[in-house]
C-alpha cells in the first residue's frame, strides 16, 4: 500500500516523538515500505548541530541505526534553510517530494521547533493542507 | 606545511586545534520554556525589566530624562572623542588588512559553504540593514548643511567650499561606519558559522574569555546590545514617524499632528509583522529588492534632472574632497573644530557603533558562503563607492541649487528632514519623486523594524534562531507601541532622552569592538592554521 514514508524529526527532541517513530517503524514492517527521515537544518548553529553537513551526517548515522534496528529499510535527507521556524512547511514538502514519500507519519507539532507555535498555528495543520500525499498526524 | 613543523603528525595538530573551540555549553541550555516560548534566562528578563523601566521614567519625567541622558552623551563624547575616533581608524585598517592578509581565503561557514542568498540580494540587504534612512535624510541636508555653515564646519574650514563639504560627508559615511559594521559583522558570522558559536554577541570572545562568556560576563553584553536595539529601533521610528510625518505636510497639506505620526507607526509596525511572518527570504529579502530598486530610479532621476555633467563633475569634488580630507579628519589630535568634531563626527561614531550590534548581527546572518575578503569588499568598498555617486547626486544637487540662488536650500537649512524634498521641488516631477522618496523612507523603517525583531529575537533566545515566531512578532510589536507611547504621552523629549541613552552605549561597545578585533584575529588564525594542517593532513 505504501512503497516509502516520510517522518519529519527533531534531533533535539527525539524522546518526545517516540510514537511517532514507533509507528512509523511498525507501518513499515507491515507495508514493506522503507523509512525517510527528513530534517530542516537552520544554517545557524543550534543544539542538535554546529552547522547543516554536521546535522545531515548525525541523521544519517540516525537513519541507518534505526534501520539496523527494527529491520527496515531507511534514509534521511537534511534540508538546509535560512529561517527554519517559517520555512519549515515548505521544506519538508520539498522533502516530501524529493525523497518520492506516498505517506508521510508526523508529530503534531513537530517537537522542539513547531510544538511551541502553538500560539500562531500548528505546523502539521498546515502540512497536512498543501500535501499531495496522505499524511498521518500522531498526537 | 608538515614539514615545516617537524615530526608533528598533521593529524593530532588538528585535533588539539579543534579541542580549542570544544565547549560543553549547549545552544539553549540556560532558556526557559514558558507558555509556548523559548527565552533565555536572564538576559530576557532584565532586559525587559530594564526596558520597562527605562521606558516608564522617560514618561513621567522625559524633561529631565531627557536633559540627563543628553549629558551623558554630550559628556561621553567630551571625554571619550580621542578613543572614537582613534578606534574608528583601528576598524578602518582592520577591515583592510582583512582583505589583503592570506585569512581573506578563510570562507564563512567552512570550504564548502554556498552563499545563501544572490549578490544582488545581499548587498540589498546591507544596505537596507545599514543606513538607508540616514542616507535619505542626510544626503542634503548634510553637505548642504556645511556649504551653508548651517552648524559648524568641517575643521573650521568655514562655508562655501563644496569639496570639505561633500569629502566630510563622505567621511562620515563611508569607510569608518562600514568598517564599525565589519568588524561586529565578520565577527559574529565567523564564530557561529565556522566555530558553531550560538549566534549571539557574547560568542565573538570565546578565545579570549572561553566558557566564561556564557556566564555574567556574556549576560552583561547580550543585554546591553538588546537594550541599545531597542531604543536604538523605537526612537528611530518614533522620531522618523514625525519626519516622514512633516514631509507629507510639506508635500500634502497633511496634518502633520499625532494622529498622523500614530499612523504612520502602526503602518510601518503592521507591514513589519507581515515581513516577519514570511521570513527572511520572504520578507527583509523582497523589501531590501524593492528599496534598492526604488532608491536605484530615484538616483538616475536626480543624477539626469540635475544634469549629467554637473553629476560627474561632484562626483569629482566628492572623491577629491574624501581623499582631501580623510586623514586631516581622522586625526584626533589638537583639534580645534568643536562644533563639527564633537556635534557630528563624535556623534555619528556612537551612533553607528551603538548601532553595530543590530546591524552586525543581521549582516552575520546573511553572509554565510562568502569568504573574509569577498565579504571585506562587499560591506567595505561597495558601499563606500554607491556612497560616493549617491552623495554626489544628492548632496551635488544640493550644494549647486545653493550656488544657483535656487529654492529654499538657497536660504541655509531650515529643518534637516526636509532637505531632500526641497532639492527635489526643483527639479521637475516633483510630487512624484518626494512621494517616492517617502515610500523608500518608510520601506527603510519596515525592514529596519522586521530585520531588528530578528537580531533582538536571537540574542534573548540564547542565540538560537529557530524559537517560536510569536516572539519575533513580540519585539515587532513592543518596538511600534514603544515608539507610539513615547511619541504621545512624553512627546520628542522622551524620544530624545532614550536615543541619547541608546546612543551612549556607544561607549561600552568601542571597548567591546576593540576587544572584537583581538579575539576575531586569534580565530581566524586558528582557522588558517586548520585549513593549512586539514590539507597537509588529506593530501
Amino acid at each position: 500500500m505504501f512503497k516509502k514514508i516520510m517522518v519529519p524529526v527533531d534531533l533535539e527532541h527525539l524522546e518526545k516523538m517516540e510514537r511517532t517513530r514507533q509507528l512509523a517503524v511498525e507501518l513499515a514492517r507491515q507495508y514493506g515500505a522503507a523509512v525517510c527521515y527528513a530534517t530542516v537544518a537552520g544554517r545557524v548553529p543550534n543544539r542538535a548541530a554546529s552547522s547543516p553537513e554536521v546535522l545531515a551526517e548525525k541523521l544519517d548515522s540516525f537513519a541507518s541505526e534505526e534501520g539496523q534496528r527494527h529491520g527496515i529499510q531507511t534514509e534521511a535527507i537534511v534540508k538546509p534553510s535560512t529561517d527554519v521556524i517559517i520555512e519549515l512547511d515548505r521544506k519538508l514538502l520539498e522533502a516530501c517530494s524529493e525523497c518520492g514519500a506516498d505517506l508521510v507519519v508526523m508529530a503534531s507539532h513537530i517537537p522542539g521547533v513547531a510544538d511551541r507555535l502553538h500560539l500562531i498555528s500548528s505546523n502539521a495543520a498546515d502540512f497536512v493542507r498543501k500535501s499531495k500525499v496522505s499524511v498521518l498526524v500522531v498526537r | 606545511m608538515s614539514e615545516q613543523e617537524g615530526n608533528q603528525d598533521p593529524q593530532l595538530l588538528v585535533k588539539e586545534l579543534e579541542e580549542v573551540y570544544e565547549t560543553d555549553y549547549e545552544i539553549g541550555q540556560d532558556n526557559v520554556n514558558a507558555f509556548g516560548l523559548d527565552l533565555h534566562n536572564p538576559v530576557f528578563f532584565i532586559s525587559a525589566l530594564l526596558i520597562i523601566v527605562l521606558v516608564v521614567t522617560a514618561l513621567l519625567f522625559p524633561e529631565a530624562a531627557d536633559k540627563q541622558l543628553t549629558a551623558t552623551r554630550v559628556a561621553i563624547g567630551d571625554w571619550f572623542d580621542w578613543l572614537f575616533l582613534s578606534a574608528g581608524n583601528i576598524f578602518v585598517l582592520f577591515c583592510l588588512a582583512l582583505i589583503i592578509l592570506p585569512v581573506g581565503r578563510i570562507r564563512i561557514g567552512g570550504e564548502d559553504a554556498t552563499p545563501d542568498f544572490s549578490l544582488m540580494s545581499w548587498l540589498a540587504m546591507l544596505f537596507a540593514a545599514g543606513m538607508g534612512i540616514g542616507l535619505m535624510f542626510w544626503a542634503v541636508a548634510e553637505p548642504v548643511g556645511y556649504f551653508t555653515e548651517w552648524s559648524g564646519t568641517p575643521l573650521d574650514a568655514g562655508g562655501g567650499d563644496a569639496a570639505s563639504a561633500l569629502g566630510a560627508t563622505m567621511y562620515h559615511w563611508g569607510l569608518h561606519p562600514w568598517a564599525i559594521y565589519g568588524v561586529v559583522a565578520l565577527s559574529l558570522a565567523f564564530f557561529a558559522y565556522n566555530k558553531g558559536l550560538p549566534l549571539t554577541i557574547r560568542s565573538t570572545f570565546y578565545p579570549l574569555f572561553g566558557d566564561r562568556v556564557f556566564g555574567w560576563l556574556g549576560h552583561v553584553i547580550d543585554i546591553l546590545a538588546v537594550l541599545a536595539t531597542l531604543f536604538g529601533l523605537a526612537t528611530s521610528l518614533g522620531l522618523g514617524a514625525t519626519q516622514a510625518a512633516s514631509g507629507l505636510n510639506f508635500l500634502f497639506g497633511i496634518d502633520p499632528g499625532l494622529t498622523t505620526q500614530v499612523a504612520i507607526i502602526i503602518g510601518v509596525t503592521a507591514v513589519a509583522l507581515v515581513s516577519v511572518m514570511r521570513g527572511i527570504h520572504g520578507g527583509v529579502r523582497v523589501l531590501s529588492n524593492i528599496n534598492i530598486t526604488l532608491a536605484f530610479v530615484l538616483l538616475l532621476f536626480v543624477m539626469f534632472a540635475g544634469g549629467l555633467i554637473a553629476f560627474f563633475s561632484s562626483v569629482g569634488t566628492t572623491l577629491g574632497g574624501y581623499l582631501q580630507y580623510i586623514l586631516p579628519l581622522s586625526n584626533p589630535v589638537g583639534r580645534e573644530d568643536e562644533t563639527f568634531y564633537h556635534g557630528w563626527t563624535i556623534f555619528f561614531w556612537a551612533w553607528w557603533i551603538s548601532w553595530s550590534p543590530f546591524v552586525g548581527m543581521f549582516i552575520a546572518r546573511v553572509s554565510r558562503g562568502r569568504t573574509v575578503r569577498q565579504f571585506m569588499t562587499a560591506v567595505l568598498i561597495v558601499p563606500t563607492v554607491v556612497t560616493v555617486v549617491w552623495m554626489s547626486a544628492f548632496g551635488g544637487n544640493g550644494i549647486n541649487q545653493v550656488i544657483d540662488g535656487v529654492g529654499e536650500l538657497a536660504g541655509g537649512i531650515s529643518d534637516s528632514s526636509l532637505a531632500l524634498f526641497q532639492m527635489l521641488q526643483n527639479l521637475p516631477f516633483t510630487n512624484v519623486t518626494s512621494f517616492l522618496a517617502i515610500v523608500l523612507v518608510l520601506v527603510f523603517f519596515i525592514t529596519s523594524s522586521d530585520s531588528g525583531s530578528l537580531v533582538i529575537d536571537s540574542i534573548t533566545s540564547g542565540g538560537k534562531t529557530n524559537a517560536p515566531k510569536s516572539q519575533r512578532l513580540f519585539w515587532v510589536v513592543i518596538e511600534g507601541v514603544i515608539a507610539g507611547v513615547l511619541l504621545a504621552v512624553g512627546g520628542e523629549a522622551a524620544l530624545d532622552a532614550l536615543q541619547a541613552g541608546a546612543v551612549s552605549a556607544g561607549l561600552p561597545f568601542v571597548i567591546v569592538l576593540l576587544l572584537m578585533c583581538v579575539s576575531l584575529t586569534k580565530g581566524l588564525h586558528h582557522e588558517l592554521q586548520l585549513i593549512r594542517y586539514g590539507s597537509a593532513e588529506s593530501s
